[in-house]
């Protein structure tokens, strides 16, 4: 996947599942507030990540994803 | 003086409505809320047969963090809170300020557990089965949703009691008020709908095979009754000490006048005669009424040859030729059990402030037992002030409740 194809899904998936408009979801937004996730929703954006994208997060590698841009390269660059 | 303790308000989530209007009507009509489902016949169920509930949508009324909390029967409960909550005239304003206790019957959340333990096959990965699914998964995910979403802080708690699991949390309810633990409790039972659920209990053969005529399969008394038919959704009561509920001015329906239970120490899946009938007593003398203070018995009775029987011959022993009036309305919802012991209140409740007895759908022809039964065949205008329900569960374990209207 190009990184303009992961971006535009990611955007979609996320919006859906998280409800919310994809207007809150920008590069520099952070991901937990711009999804409302608190420690247990955070669960379900690993999970959704490793559905969608084959791609898992590890505990450790969590903390420094904080914004859409972080993820979209960390999904670009663990792409099987 | 004894405190006593009341009914405030109502609400249903059931093949026969999603409202009580809905519901009243349905129950006067005889309207079957039982369907055919060609998916248990590809899942290889011996019946297909089930009671059709709609699934609420929560999107709107439950943020998404929340609802991924929410198993099926937990959703539906939701609805009947809801409801039962605005007919008790209670806001979440009185919730915040006010300790209420919630106390439902469940006993099962089947389809969150498989689907839980299907991703853990598919990923080899616990986290793969995201953050709701521990809370769906447990019995208690009624309860657990319940108390988070309308902020109750009174006693919390799943009673788990087969099918009658709905009846004794009424009757706990109605108990810990009695005895000044609590002045409101939220109590009710729900039920999953879903194949995954009852997928076991069909591979018993307790279900009715009837397929080629689904509103006529689910036969309470019925000499021709050849199983039952799976049902579900969620009722909810509010129960509420006497002194307090006129204090508030809230609508008083009626009155839990007596809670009598048993257990028949017996075979898991075979009732007995002398269970129930001690059930049946008890709930009589706590009430300290007689057999004449009873206008109507809403039967447990599911549709099963043998449980039909002994339940009539526990009524027969008891009431013997008194001509009180008896009805299943499993008949029109096949068997809600979890839910069964507290729906059932509902559609007695129902019936009795709409002065009328829904007919026991299907009832044709008698059988030998319940020949010696006045059971109501055909809906009847008909005015009652109190009526006995009777929910009975495998195991043994036996409810039996006696409402009277104010």
């Amino acid at each position: 996947m190009t990184k303009e194809e992961i971006i535009e899904k990611v955007n979609s998936v996320l919006a859906e599942e998280f409800e919310v408009e994809e207007s809150v979801i920008t590069p520099d937004a952070v991901i937990k507030n711009a999804l409302e996730l608190d420690s247990l929703s955070l669960v379900d954006l690993v999970a959704l990540i490793d559905q969608e994208f084959g791609v898992k997060i590890s505990n450790a590698e969590l903390p420094t994803i904080k914004t859409f841009a972080d993820l979209y390269t960390y999904i670009e660059s663990h792409q099987a | 003086m004894a405190r006593r303790v009341v009914i405030t308000g109502m609400g249903i989530w059931s093949c026969l409505g999603t409202n009580l209007e809905t519901v009243c009507e349905s129950l006067y009509k005889g309207k079957s809320g039982i369907i055919y489902d060609p998916v248990r016949k590809e899942m290889g169920f011996r019946s297909a047969l089930t009671a059709k509930v709609e699934m609420p949508n929560l999107k709107g009324l439950v943020p998404r963090n929340q609802r991924v909390y929410m198993a099926e029967e937990a959703q539906y409960a939701y609805m009947s809170t809801l409801e039962a909550l605005k007919n008790a005239k209670l806001d979440q304003d009185y919730l915040d300020n006010n300790v209420v206790g919630l106390l439902f019957g469940n006993d099962s959340t089947a389809d969150a557990v498989v689907k839980s333990v299907d991703k853990m096959r598919e990923y080899k990965d616990t986290a793969m089965c995201g953050s709701g699914a521990i809370f769906q998964s447990m019995n208690s995910t009624v309860t657990m949703n319940l108390a988070c979403l309308f902020k109750l802080r009174g006693i919390n708690l799943t009673v788990s009691g087969a099918c009658a699991s709905g009846s004794h949390a009424i009757g706990l309810g109605s108990i810990l008020i009695r005895d000044g633990f609590e002045d409101m409790i939220v109590c009710g039972g729900a039920q999953e709908v879903n194949p995954f659920s009852i997928g076991s209990f069909d591979g018993i053969s307790a279900f009715s095979t009837r397929e080629d005529a689904p509103e006529k399969a689910s036969r309470p008394f019925d000499r021709d009754r050849d199983g039952l038919v799976p049902g579900g959704g969620a009722a909810t009561v509010i129960l509420e000490e006497y002194e307090h509920a006129v204090k508030r001015g809230a609508p008083i329906l009626a009155e839990i006048c007596g809670y009598g239970f048993s257990g028949n120490g017996d075979h898991i899946s075979t009732p007995n005669v002398a269970g129930p009938s001690r059930s049946l007593q008890l709930a009589l003398e706590h009430a300290g009424m007689g057999i004449k203070d009873i206008g109507y018995i809403n039967a447990h009775a599911t549709s099963t040859h043998v449980g039909d029987t002994q339940e009539a011959k526990a009524i027969y022993g008891i009431f013997g030729d008194s001509g009180v009036p008896v009805t299943s309305t499993k008949g029109q919802t096949g068997h809600e059990m979890w839910m069964a012991g507290a729906s059932e209140i509902v559609y007695s409740m129902l019936m009795m402030k709409n002065n009328f007895i829904a007919g026991n759908l299907n009832f044709e022809n008698p059988d030998e037992d319940s020949a010696k039964l006045n059971i109501v065949a055909k809906t009847t205008e008909a005015h009652f002030d109190t009526f006995l329900s009777n929910s009975f569960g495998f195991g043994g374990t036996n409810s039996t409740l006696i409402v009277r209207n104010l």
